[in-house]
């Protein structure tokens, strides 16, 4: 009883992600969830005002020379005791929120990429080896992402925090919290893409093409990633866009929970958790809108690669 | 059925094994045990003879089945710093985590199963997709912002609910400090419950969705459609079978994992238990507590894993006969 | 006695038509379907994957899914429309006044219930007759299916059962409350050559000693040859030829049926070769102007081009080509 879907014909089932983006009219489904459009349009003005921080800020957070304590807790430019300098208001060190947030979410967007692209090398690479090799190498690996994958990523990045905290005693925190943090995300989250690219490289490795490359005598890392990566790459987007809001999301745990980024280097996070020793006593924008920032990109991801999934899933046509 | 049981329980040995290898080699080489007992005026040649009473000379293999064999008596070594035996910390705080972990679990399945199973039966009405909508707000605002919304709307702003700590509690039978008995204890457990349970909920409710979609367009609900059933047979007898038996694994190993998640709804609510016992214990480098917090949680995971293998076969039949074989 | 030519046909099909509204635009499934079967008749309905003979059975049951839906003509069970009856109403004539056997065996039944359950709630929701009644008729069904020891099969579950058992199951279970019609949608294509044959026997068998009429959907044109009273030959969602098995099957009229009789090789002659027809179906999208079967045709005529041919009655049958029409 199934119908021949008119969009999927012989013509267009070409293993290319692209031939496989255009088979599924992409751009047709995407027009028609305006609440997908709207998350983009979120997202990239975010991306954007993260990376133009510099020019769109009134002030460099960062820079010691321009922050002063008598400048803080100052609430919103609306509230009585505002002041027109600090939009947003101030957080406990003076420190403009609105010029803070700007930085922190590319605080928080550096370490979440980085992480994520890190996760998704390893699990690729991991995912290729073990299922192209097969056999006592597969084992291994499988075996280990499956004990992994009963801890949650949150665990894993407290764990390897902690672990390195032990290794650097003595140095300053400023100068390893960055690394440690993508690290901790690249850690958690491999399992994931390793498990889906073995099993689509199990299926493509027994297909024709990779078996002449085998016969050519072509060497196996080339055979690895001009062949068999980019016919099994597919599933990674959707894994890849849901992973970044579930990074950013670890990434400002870890900071609030005071094991990832010093104040001195506020992430969303950071900033989160300053507002909430605040909070009691009634200085509630510190932790609202760096909380809303983070709140409205992760949810904006989500809604992006949630639409992704069913866009890609050929049962959902 | 006995020999499925022995083989289960002997890959999870082999889990336990993997993470207690993991938990060693922290313990003797990211730490350093004779820390847990000497100070820093301790003269040199004293921290030599801790370090001979220790066996820290011996081959690494000695001194890992050293450390198996203490752990299997539930004995980690020392906390740096408390000075006091790690599994008294974690005994003293166990009952807190444990029961906020059950109260929060039973609330994410309570409401997460049947929002579920509702929005898959009625996909277009106007509810299914405010759930829909409220559970991806849910899977993206992090556990802690939440909590912290909670205390500012319901403690801080209405007083009506504790923002930290568990309440009056009493202790039963000696050892078990219970919540669970008192109205303040009950009162102090609600928000934090609702933080921890909200992310697994909003899961549950989407994996179940997912899964009663897929059930419901499957040739056997097809056909139970064809020979005539009430719609209410199709969707509560044979859909919500099929859908629930894959669930089963899925939420248990979501259940299991409430309890690492405690960590931040611990930290953000002060409550007394494991899970900030870990965090203060990662901020303060305490190697012997991560370690043993490491491999108590394992346990409990490969525990709950083995409890749903076996709970799968009771439910599918299919299982039971291969399980038999 | 009533006369025959009184009662009513089981199933009659009146210029049937099923769209599926799709974002590329209307697409038509099923184009004009007209087609009866008579009490204790069955009728083999034939053609490739494609052609609409799976959803002809699925608009009857009302059972179209989504976007799919009847956008014009009748459907009428013993004389009384049932097309535009409520899903309620439906749901009462499914399982009890139409029987239904789907392709695959193995996936048809609930694998978490045994199959007396799986029986019993099939009689129960028709039938008003207790528990134990309920069971005492089950497994009376299945010994009448063929399966052996069925009073304690019926504690079994469907993992338990061969292939070929599970469809007999099937088959009990659309028999369960006695309907006037099974639909049988290829339900020997996902079993072994061995046992296809033991199957349709049993099914034939069954129906003939109660009177029940059988839509056959098959493409197997042997299993057809042998059990059918009538045929009908389907393509792009159209009937092209409708008559007695053995017209059908011996002469075929249309020539597409005859190029689908031409590739079943019979025993007892030896062709030169297998007739082949060049191209294939059309899709859905693309379906031709005039007759849809033209642009393969070795017959084909300039007005097959813009007209399209209806079913007209040629012999014993119907053939809806301009090579038969009438004064031809």
């Amino acid at each position: 009883m199934t119908i021949p879907s008119p969009s999927t014909g012989p013509s267009s089932s070409g293993d290319s992600l692209w031939s496989r983006i255009m088979a599924h009219d992409l751009t047709y489904l995407f027009f028609r969830s305006p609440l997908t459009v709207v998350a983009a349009i979120l997202s990239v003005a975010i991306i954007l005002a993260a990376l133009l921080a510099p020019w769109l800020a009134s002030m460099d957070p960062f820079d010691p020379a321009q922050v002063f304590l008598a400048d803080a807790n100052i609430p919103p430019v609306w509230q009585d005791g505002g002041d027109p300098r600090f939009v947003l208001g101030t957080d406990d060190q003076g420190r403009d929120l609105y010029s803070a947030i700007l930085y922190g979410m590319r605080v928080s967007l550096v370490i979440g990429l980085s992480g994520v692209a890190l996760a998704a090398t390893i699990g690729i690479t991991l995912g290729l080896v073990a299922g192209y090799l097969g056999g006592r190498v597969d084992a291994v690996i499988m075996r280990v992402a499956d004990v992994q994958l009963t801890f949650p990523a949150i665990l894993i990045a407290l764990l390897v925090n902690g672990v390195v905290q032990a290794l650097s005693k003595g140095t300053s925190r400023e100068t390893w919290a960055f690394g440690v943090l993508i690290l901790s995300i690249g850690l958690s989250f491999w399992v994931q893409y390793a498990r889906t690219i073995r099993g689509s490289t199990l299926i493509e490795k027994n297909k024709d093409y990779i078996h002449a490359a085998r016969l050519v005598g072509q060497p196996t890392p080339l055979i690895l990633l001009r062949h068999l990566l980019p016919n099994v790459i597919g599933p990674v987007l959707v894994i890849l866009t849901i992973n970044l809001g579930l990074a950013i999301i670890t990434e400002a745990t870890l900071s609030f929970l005071g094991v990832g980024l010093p104040p001195t280097q506020p992430s969303l996070g950071t900033l989160i958790s300053i507002g909430n020793k605040y909070l009691f006593s009634g200085d509630w924008w510190i932790v609202t809108f760096p909380g809303l920032t983070l709140a409205i990109f992760v949810l904006s991801i989500n809604l992006i690669g949630d639409w992704l999934r069913d866009a890609l899933n050929p049962r959902l046509q | 059925m006995l020999a499925f049981i022995i083989r289960r329980i002997l890959q999870s040995c082999m889990v336990l094994l993997t993470v207690a290898l993991l938990a060693f080699t922290m313990f003797r080489f990211v730490g350093d045990p004779v820390a847990q007992i000497v100070s820093l005026d301790t003269p040199a040649e004293e921290v030599r003879k801790v370090r001979e009473s220790l066996g820290l000379d011996d081959p690494v293999i000695v001194q890992m089945g050293r450390y198996l064999y203490k752990a299997v008596q539930l004995d980690f070594g020392i906390s740096y710093q408390f000075r006091q035996p790690v599994i008294e910390l974690l005994a003293e705080r166990a009952p807190a985590t444990l029961e906020l972990a059950l109260i929060s679990s039973l609330l994410s399945l309570a409401i997460g199963i049947p929002m579920g199973v509702y929005t898959a039966l009625r996909r277009d009405s106007v509810f299914a997709r405010v759930f829909q909508s409220i559970s991806l707000v849910g899977v993206s605002l992090p556990t802690f912002l939440i909590g912290i919304l909670l205390i500012y709307l319901f403690a801080v702003t209405l007083g009506w609910l504790p923002s930290f700590g568990r309440g009056q509690v009493v202790t039963v039978s000696g050892r078990w400090s219970t919540g669970l008995l008192t109205a303040s204890g009950l009162k102090a457990l609600i928000l934090p419950s609702i933080t921890l349970g909200l992310y697994q909920m909003t899961l549950i409710m989407r994996l179940v969705r997912a899964e009663m979609l897929e059930v419901l367009r499957s040739d056997h609900i097809k056909f139970a459609r064809a020979r005539g059933l009430t719609t209410r047979a199709i969707h509560f007898r044979h859909a919500l079978k099929s859908t629930l038996v894959p669930v089963i694994t899925i939420a248990g190993l979501q259940l299991g994992s409430i309890i690492a998640f405690a960590v931040i709804t611990e930290t953000v609510f002060q409550w007394p238990g494991m899970g900030a016992l870990f965090l203060k214990a990662v901020q303060n480098v305490d190697i012997p507590i991560m370690a043993a917090y490491l491999m108590i949680i394992s346990a409990l995971f490969v525990t709950i894993n083995m409890v749903v293998d076996l709970l799968y076969a009771f439910v599918d039949p299919r299982l039971r006969a291969t399980i038999k074989g | 006695m009533t006369s025959q030519s009184l009662t009513p046909p089981v199933l009659e099909l009146r210029n049937l038509v099923v769209e599926f509204v799709t974002r590329h635009g209307t697409l038509r499934a099923l184009d004009g379907i007209s087609l009866s079967i008579a009490p204790g008749e069955v009728l083999g309905v034939v053609g490739e994957s494609g052609a609409g003979k799976s959803l002809t059975g699925a608009a009857v049951i009302g059972l179209l899914e989504p976007p799919g839906r009847i956008a014009s003509g009748e459907v009428l069970l013993a004389g009384q429309r049932i097309d535009h009856l409520p899903m309620e109403d439906l749901r009462h004539i499914r399982g009890k006044r139409i029987g239904t056997i789907f392709q695959d065996p193995l996936t048809s039944l609930d694998p978490l219930y045994r199959v007396g359950e799986q029986l019993i709630e099939t009689i129960r929701t028709h039938l008003p007759v207790s528990e134990q009644e309920a069971r005492a008729r089950a497994i009376a069904l299945l010994a009448e299916v063929g399966i052996p020891a069925s009073e304690k099969r019926i504690d079994g579950y469907p993992h338990e059962f061969s292939g070929g058992m599970r469809q007999r199951v099937v088959i009990a279970l659309a028999l369960a409350a006695e309907p006037e019609l099974i639909i049988a949608d290829e339900p020997t294509t996902a079993l072994d050559v061995s046992v296809q044959a033991q199957i349709i026997a049993v099914l034939k068998k069954l129906c003939r000693e109660r009177g029940t009429a059988v839509m056959l959907i098959t493409h197997d044109m042997g299993v057809i040859a042998e059990t059918a009273d009538r045929v009908a030959v389907m393509y792009a969602g159209r009937v092209i030829e409708i008559g007695p098995v053995r017209d059908v099957v011996k002469s075929p009229k249309h020539p597409y049926a005859k190029g689908l009789m031409g590739s079943i090789p019979a025993l007892d002659e030896r062709p030169e070769r297998l007739l082949q027809i060049e191209g294939a179906m059309p899709r859905l999208t693309a379906i031709p102007q005039g007759c849809a079967f033209h642009p393969r045709c070795p017959h084909v005529m300039p007005r097959c081009h813009e007209a399209r041919p209806v079913l007209e009655a040629v012999g014993a049958g119907q053939v809806a080509c301009f090579l038969h029409e009438v004064g031809q």
